[in-house]
């Protein structure tokens, strides 16, 4: 991990008509990192996450990735970039064999050379995919499901994945093992920007955090440093961020 | 018992042909949830294109139907492009009134400028008996209709289960937001399907023109034709599409052969509302659920 930045949210609004999600967010995620923004429901964290990835438009701001702008870029131009993200829900494609979720993952030009020796380290991190390679995804477990969204968003050989509900609806000793892969891929160089639902947890597994109340961000600075009690009152929305 | 006989294996053969003009506006169901009203239409303006192409300036079909394909592809493209995509995101019926103005844009055009009268693209090869044995016979036509079908779902089969092209489709279908995530262009892929749907419209504008006659405003009665192929064989599954042809097809001649010619087209479209009511979302469908 270094002091570089290597995404940069800088003073960004989106709002859905007249309704503001997010303003004036600002964010400095550092090379090799792992961040963990944390909020309620609500709180603008899946807003922000997909403004990143281009799903929507900023009206206000600027988002720089590895000192390149892409602000209002297309989603599939700044995947080319080298960040990419594992869905909320995972998303991944129903109607195809888990190898062919895995295939999609690499599917830019570039990384398809590549993608034999991408499965292989994918295999080697997640071994029930290589199990179930055949299986249809659809009847995969939410475990394995998540594990797949992750797996694929490696796939593409990236500098940075971002994470949405990384842990929602899974047992405990499944996100012990995902959290486990996230730093092992994480040794390996990959940024990571991370959503969970749990407070201790997210403080735990990462570097750095950002706590984010009714569309701003309140609070930020590493995560041991952080003081868990006050961000749980902001997570939580009770005393002095009722 | 001849006349079964035939009849089992007209009806069989015009399944195929059924099957193929189906193909297009299942695809396209399938993969963008949209119903496209100007199917049948855009077989048709091809089947005139043909036309035109093999009587005014080459010699040969084929090279005919190719200079057709594309035309009807960069058509197709455009279309989809720069109309279809500019309303799709709005929900169902915007997208489906542009491709209800195009189909009537495209028969007025039509009727302008070759008049109502009925046309053929027949072949000398079309009204030969290729086969011909004491139970029945087979014409040229319906044997190429049929042959042509297999291949041509057959190939598509191949691209949409096998290449990064046809995976790419099937994504965008599967969950578009993630596909964006991969890096696909959603959009784009829309317009490449669009096009691939206007090539097989081709193939069957060539097949249609070359065993039946043709007028102007012939797309609607194909069009609900596709439509009964697609309902049958599930929207979006090809080899649901040659199914649907094939029970359509078979229903269609059956029902001539027991109730007499005046109850084939009923007969299809009965089978049809069975099937239905026995299974909804068609035999084989895996279309976008919305």
């Amino acid at each position: 991990m270094t002091d570089e930045v290597i995404l940069r949210i800088e003073d960004v609004d989106v709002s859905y008509g007249d309704f503001r999600a997010i303003h004036d967010v600002t964010m400095d995620i550092r090379r090799g990192s792992i961040t963990s923004l944390i909020g309620a429901n609500g709180a603008g964290k899946s807003t922000l996450l997909d403004a990143v990835m281009g799903i929507n438009k900023p009206q206000k701001g600027k988002i720089i990735f590895n000192g390149e702008d892409i602000t209002g870029m297309r989603t599939s131009m700044i995947v080319r970039k080298g960040i990419t993200m594992a869905p909320e829900g995972s998303m991944i494609f129903e109607g195809m064999s888990v190898k062919e979720n895995l295939l999609m993952g690499a599917y830019i030009p570039e990384k398809r050379k590549k993608k034999e020796e991408l499965i292989e380290r994918v295999f080697t991190l997640f071994p029930v995919l290589k199990e179930k390679e055949k299986q249809l995804a659809s009847f995969l477990s939410g475990g394995q499901r998540q594990m797949l969204a992750i797996a694929r968003a490696i796939m593409s050989d990236p500098k940075m994945i971002i994470c949405d509900e990384i842990s929602l609806g899974l047992a405990p000793v499944i996100i012990g093992d995902i959290f486990e892969r996230v730093h092992e891929i994480n040794g390996s160089g990959v940024t990571f920007l991370i959503v969970d639902q749990e407070v201790h947890r997210s403080l735990e597994n990462s570097n750095y955090s950002y706590v984010m109340v009714k569309g701003g961000v309140v609070m930020s600075g590493a995560s041991a440093e952080l003081p868990e009690d006050e961000v749980k009152d902001a997570f939580f929305g009770i005393n002095k961020y009722a | 018992m001849q006349l079964l006989i035939q009849s089992i294996v007209t009806g069989i053969l015009l399944g195929g042909l059924y099957a193929i003009i189906g193909v297009g506006m299942s695809i396209i169901f399938g993969i963008m949830g949209l119903t496209n009203i100007a199917h049948g239409n855009l077989m048709i303006l091809s089947s005139f294109l043909i036309m035109v192409f093999s009587t005014q300036f080459v010699d040969s079909i084929i090279i005919a139907l190719l200079i057709t394909m594309v035309c009807m592809v960069i058509l197709g493209f455009l279309f989809q492009k720069f109309l279809v995509n500019a309303v799709i995101d709005k929900g169902d019926e915007p997208a489906l009134l542009v491709t209800f103005g195009l189909s009537i844009i495209i028969q007025n055009v039509l009727d302008l400028i070759f008049g109502a009268d009925a046309r053929s693209i027949a072949s000398d090869f079309a009204q030969v008996n290729v086969v011909s044995t004491k139970y029945f016979s087979i014409s040229g036509a319906y044997l190429a209709n049929f042959i042509v079908a297999i291949l041509v779902i057959a190939a598509l089969t191949l691209i949409i289960r096998g290449t990064y092209l046809g995976r790419a489709i099937r994504s965008a279908s599967d969950n578009t937001k993630a596909a964006e995530l991969m890096g696909v262009n959603t959009k784009l892929y829309y317009a490449i399907t669009m096009a691939i749907a206007m090539l097989t419209a081709c193939i069957a504008g060539l097949l249609v023109g070359n065993t039946f006659v043709f007028y102007p405003y012939s797309g609607t009665q194909y069009l609900i034709i596709a439509f009964g192929v697609v309902v049958i064989g599930g929207m979006g599954s090809i080899v649901g599409t040659m199914l649907g042809g094939l029970i359509l097809g078979l229903g269609q001649l059956l029902g001539a052969y027991f109730f007499g010619t005046g109850a084939q087209i009923l007969s299809g479209y009965i089978i049809m509302l069975v099937l239905l009511t026995i299974r909804p979302a068609g035999l084989l469908s895996n279309a976008k659920r919305k």
